[in-house]
């Protein structure tokens, strides 16, 4: 079976500045990989061109069988194939949770008013969150309003599931809540790409890391490659000189 | 001269008040329906529509209101059309406020964070979906407090509409004045009840921008 997502050769510039300069891997379905690096690496670009939130200059980009690549891709299906989550939850405010959950479902899915009911619940189930159904976002902490946004995705039943830094915003504690419910994630199957910041998690739940350095991949192994860095660029990232 | 100012007088003026609500009234909901295609124009994706509005905006902003309504009153009339001085009031007040609306509430669209968008574009909503249920329910929000002022402003220029020969109150207290001659006495009445319909919505507007926390209809616990 060919891989669920694949990276060939991919570049984008933002003008003079070269973000991504040449980026190539694949995913195979039900993996997970964690991507790591420094701030202006180029991971939530490659991120957020997985589901063409930017349009790449060159290079091959599949996701999901949708040739991102291309410009005439059906984005309609793939963002229903595709779910993200962002770094600012981005819930949208004058909707309770419930409503947020069920916007997806009800409008893009265009399922019926018991099966939207039944997904939004089950998918807040999954964050562990369904006492909160009627309370709008700004009632809530930043961990269960980013458990929120992780539900509003699932509730789209996608087959990939990409994470933009989102526990960045987030304190320790409200952090380990919301790193929970990703792991839970991983452990029932869900393809997931995830640029972080938090190398326990990554080694831990990912499958595979990927460093990312001056808009490429620079290394990519299991858990263990923090440990024995094979370039200076990651001995220094991980703080092993 | 005429006698000394009496019941009648005021009974006239009043009239004059309810004709000013009513030319308001008219011109506000006219003028706000065409200022909200202007203002959805104005964000369109399609450069054609975006250019035209913006053109639109820009010659009327230029162009006094009392030469609009001269216009509209006097220029249509010399073209064969019978004009009533209510309907060419009112269409000068409706096209001055769809500019001026279609501006503000554009402004109000394009404060909705952008991240907004991109999480509705990525749920995937279309952009009618993304519009109609996250970008104007929260603009909606932002845009009242400006609204209710720009209201104000529909109130005090509507007394433009007096040049044209409309009765509204301004007119109202001309003719009142020219029977009895008491210019301090009528126009300051004339003035209180600018002030009792301004008032009101001034106060709405304020209130609207000092209540904190507008999504959250439930107390936390």
């Amino acid at each position: 079976m060919s891989p669920i997502i694949e990276i060939n050769d991919v570049h984008k510039n933002f003008g003079h500045l070269k973000v991504l300069n040449g980026v190539s891997f694949d995913i195979e379905r039900g993996e997970v990989v964690a991507v790591i690096g420094r701030s202006g690496s180029g991971k939530s670009t490659m991120l957020r061109s997985v589901n063409r939130l930017e349009k790449i200059d060159r290079g091959r980009l599949v996701v999901c069988g949708h040739v991102v690549s291309d410009p005439s891709v059906d984005l309609h299906q793939l963002r229903r194939d595709v779910g993200i989550v962002f770094q600012s939850f981005n819930l949208f405010p004058h909707l309770t949770v419930r409503e947020n959950v069920a916007l997806g479902p009800r409008v893009a899915r265009k399922l019926g008013r018991a099966e939207t009911a039944k997904i939004s619940e089950a998918a807040l189930a999954r964050v562990n969150l369904l006492e909160k159904l009627d309370v709008y976002p700004e009632q809530l902490s930043g961990g269960q309003q980013q458990r929120v946004a992780i539900a509003r995705s699932l509730a789209m039943e996608p087959q990939v599931m990409l994470f933009d830094e989102v526990t960045s915003a987030l304190d320790p504690y409200l952090t380990g809540e919301v790193l929970g419910v990703m792991e839970d994630l991983a452990r029932g199957g869900m393809t997931m790409l995830v640029v972080t910041h938090e190398m326990e998690f990554a080694k831990r739940v990912a499958n595979s890391i990927i460093f990312m350095n001056e808009g490429r991949v620079w290394e990519r192994g299991p858990g263990g490659m923090l440990d024995d860095p094979q370039t200076l660029e990651l001995r220094q990232f991980v703080g092993k000189t | 001269m005429g006698g000394s100012f009496n019941s009648n007088h005021f009974v006239f003026l009043m009239m004059g008040a309810v004709w000013t609500l009513a030319l308001t009234m008219l011109a506000f909901v006219s003028g706000g329906v065409l200022g909200f295609v202007v203002s959805l124009c104005r964000v369109s994706p399609l450069r054609a529509l975006r250019l035209i509005t913006a053109a639109y905006i820009l010659l009327v902003q230029g162009t006094p209101l009392l030469v609009l309504i001269f216009l509209l009153y006097f220029g249509v009339s010399m073209a064969g059309f019978q004009v009533s001085p209510l309907l060419a009031a009112d269409l000068a007040l409706t096209v001055y406020s769809s500019a001026y609306l279609g501006e503000i509430w554009r402004g109000c669209i394009e404060s909705v964070p952008r991240e907004q968008w991109e999480a509705a574009e990525c749920l995937p909503l279309t952009r009618t979906q993304r519009m109609r249920l996250v970008v104007l329910p929260q603009a909606y929000k932002i845009a009242a407090p400006p609204t209710a002022g720009f209201m104000v402003q529909i109130v005090k220029n509507s007394s433009l509409a007096s040049v044209v020969g409309f009765v509204e109150l301004t007119r109202a207290g001309q003719l009142v004045n020219n029977s009895i001659f008491q210019p301090f006495l009528v126009f300051l009445i004339v003035a209180v009840l600018y002030f009792a319909m301004c008032y009101p919505l001034s106060y709405w507007s304020r209130k609207f921008e000092t209540r904190s926390g507008i999504y959250a209809r439930v107390q936390p616990e």
